[in-house]
């Protein structure tokens, strides 16, 4: 794969007057922003059809620093106003993008509902293990032990694997990186974006500012030191017993299939109903 | 356009038939929402017939997602509608005022029902009159329409979406149980009859960048719905009139939200309809809303009948509200009575429009049934 210079991306999709973006040094988040402008980029999609839509945090941010039509919604509702708008112009083609409190804390109930429905939508999914935005609340996907502000001590509860849910959910396609795969990662989101239904890239993300520096990581470095010990690619983990994954992430692309999405079964749907009511055919 | 129910003639249907034909007839295309009583019939109805008219019928996880998705559709260039009950409604409020600050046309269905909480699923009530004017947080203003008949359901309805497209706005309907399961005649028009207000949109592509800006002077910018190249980002943080985040200048907060409150209030007397009955000469005026306006002109009749000058004001509009309207009514008659299926909401609307030009009584009910006419009379006559 041929990659373009940074700039030449940011100048081509990003909204100056906008910038600089609220980003601290070291986040993650500009590096999956930029992927999915790469993917965007290499697939030749038309920004004219794209809508990004999200929810309130950091993550949530990214639509407004982007050269397209943006929602930016109410905290963990954006899959939710994306079912509307894609129902509404299914010519229209949705990315998502989230943070980890966003998807699965707050919008736990929409984001399993969206996966069950199948909704077409490409979502972004930023997995930094805390509430950024906010100051660094432990979010939903915290492993054991991490610290937040509003776990001092450690976090005592069990994490949400994220993936993991998408796939018995019932999502097209699923893949978790660091941000640091950045090939993988380029690579998923324009599998993400060719498939209908469903499809989610994870990023695990490093929040040196908010997390980090909570955790004894306050660089970016240090944190990709830190997901370079507990990632597993899944080809690894397969064959691993399962004492040796506690405490680690699986990364890799954990499925990938083509049940149809929720336009089309919206469609036929119709057709169903017109035919029932003799109304055609 | 065929439509999957009989047009241009009268029908014997219940109110929440009526609004979901309405809803059609008006041009809606979209409805998402979450099953409660006594709104469900609302819900069945746009569900057998969205489908037919090649429009979406969507059941969401629960009433924060049906009226996300209908904001959503909104921004896709659908006229879009919810419908809920009480609870459903406190549920939406957050996306409320996201409507409210994005400037989105949506209509939202409340059929009230006894509350606080999950309360009397059955019964009628009219407690949710200040939730759905104040309900959600922070300074704003919205649209809410009250009917006291089905076909009234049925015109103000076609009238929330009218209203929602042309000040780009979120407007209720406030109606209640009783209405919603009555069944009585409604002429269903042809749609050559109705009067269709359809929303502005950009006339360029300058225009298209200045989605929240007053580019016409009557507080109302145009909308560019998505998917037309504009690159319209929309916010529910404060922004500028390009849709840029402002959040810490207090002018460019106070701009924003005094033009959002403006384009309502500014055109108060567009918005606002109201019926009055023997009100003229009336020493003894009775002011009412939804359903209780039916008791309210049977009380009239009879208070006139014992030779006491009575007179009804029946609102159809509860927001924005009339204050200076009332005053002059205060100014004309000796009393004015509020009586409502609660234990006082439009009552302080009414006092304050009064401003002590006469004496305000409130007459309230609550458990589920209407007021009978002589339970105002009595009130009344004393
Ligand atoms: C209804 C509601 N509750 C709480 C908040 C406060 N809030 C803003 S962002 C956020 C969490 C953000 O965390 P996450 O989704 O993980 O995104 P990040 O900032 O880490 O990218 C919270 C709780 C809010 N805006 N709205
Ligand atoms: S708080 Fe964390 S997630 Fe938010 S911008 Fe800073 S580093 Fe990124």
């Amino acid at each position: 794969m041929y990659l373009k210079s940074a700039y030449d991306i940011r100048d081509k999709y990003l909204r100056k007057d906008m910038l600089p973006t609220i980003f601290c040094p070291g986040c993650g988040i500009g590096s999956a922003l930029q992927y999915t402008l790469r993917a965007i980029d290499d697939l030749g999609l038309n920004p004219d059809e794209i809508v990004w839509v999200s929810g309130i945090g950091c993550s949530s941010r990214v639509p407004g620093f982007v050269n397209f039509d943006g929602l930016h919604t109410t905290h963990g509702r954006a899959l939710a106003f994306a079912t509307g708008i894609k129902l509404a112009n299914p010519n229209l083609k949705i990315i998502a993008f989230m943070g980890d409190g966003d998807a699965a804390a707050i919008g736990g109930n929409h984001f399993i509902h969206a996966i069950r429905r199948n909704l077409d939508v490409t979502v972004i999914l930023i997995n930094n293990f805390t509430y950024g935005m906010t100051g660094g609340q432990v979010a939903p996907t915290a492993l054991k032990g991490l610290r937040g502000t509003t776990a001092p001590y450690g976090q005592f509860e069990n994490p949400f694997d994220i993936a993991d849910l998408a796939v018995s959910a019932g999502a097209n396609y699923v893949a978790r990186w660091s941000v640091f795969n950045y090939l993988q990662g380029i690579n998923s989101i324009k599998k993400a974006l060719s498939k209908e239904g469903f499809t989610l890239v994870e990023f695990l993300s490093p929040c040196p500012i908010s997390f980090g520096r909570r955790n004894r990581m306050k660089t970016a470095p240090e944190l990709l030191r830190w997901y370079q010990k507990i990632t597993v690619p899944l080809a690894k983990a397969k064959k691993m017993p399962p004492e040796e994954l506690e405490g680690k992430i699986v990364i890799g692309e954990f499925v990938d299939r083509d049940r149809p999405g929720l336009v089309r079964e919206y469609e036929a749907y119709k057709r169903r109903a017109k035919k029932m009511m003799g109304w055609e055919e | 356009m065929r439509y999957p129910f009989p047009v241009g003639k009268s029908d014997f249907i219940q109110g929440d038939e009526a609004i979901a034909r309405a809803a059609i007839l008006a041009g809606c295309r979209f409805y998402a929402g979450y099953p409660i009583t006594p709104a469900s019939e609302i819900f069945e109805a746009m569900a057998l017939y969205m489908p037919l008219v090649d429009g979406v019928s969507i059941q969401m996880e629960d009433e924060i997602a049906s009226i996300a998705a209908i904001i959503g559709a909104s921004w896709a260039g659908a006229k879009a509608m919810t419908a809920t009950s009480g609870p459903g409604f406190s549920l939406m409020q957050e996306n409320i005022g996201y409507a409210v600050m994005t400037e989105t046309p949506i209509v939202v269905v409340d059929v009230q029902r006894g509350g606080p909480s999950t309360g009397q699923p059955t019964l009628a009530a009219q407690g949710d009159i200040m939730q759905a004017i104040w309900g959600t947080h922070g300074d704003h203003s919205l649209i809410v329409l009250s009917p006291s008949t089905v076909q009234e359901a049925f015109d103000l309805t076609i009238r929330a979406f009218n209203l929602a497209e042309k000040y780009r706005t979120p407007v209720v309907l406030l109606t209640d149980a009783e209405i919603a399961h009555m069944r009585e005649r409604v002429y269903i028009p042809r749609p050559e009859e109705i009067e269709l207000v359809e929303r502005k949109l950009p006339a360029n592509e300058e225009e298209a960048k200045f989605p929240f800006g007053d580019l016409h002077g009557d507080g109302v910018p145009p909308m560019p719905i998505f998917g037309k190249g504009y690159k319209t980002y929309v916010t529910g943080l404060t922004h500028d009139e390009r849709g840029r985040p402002r959040t810490v200048e207090a002018e460019v907060h106070e701009r924003l939200i005094r033009r959002i409150i403006g384009k309502i209030e500014n055109n108060k007397h567009d918005i606002i309809t109201y019926n009055t009955f023997e009100l003229d000469d009336a020493e003894i005026a009775i002011i009412s809303t939804g359903i209780v306006s039916r008791s309210g002109v049977r009380a009239v009749k009879i208070l006139r009948e014992k030779g006491i000058k009575a007179g009804l004001l029946k609102l159809n509009t509860i927001w924005p509200f009339d204050f200076d309207m009332i005053e002059e009514l205060a100014e004309r008659v000796r009393k004015i009575y509020v009586p409502e299926m609660n234990l006082g909401q439009l009552y302080h609307l009414v006092k304050e429009g009064a401003n002590g030009k006469a004496e305000v009584e409130l007459i309230p009910k609550i458990g589920g049934e209407v007021h009978t006419p002589m339970e105002i009379v009595e009130r009344v006559v004393g």
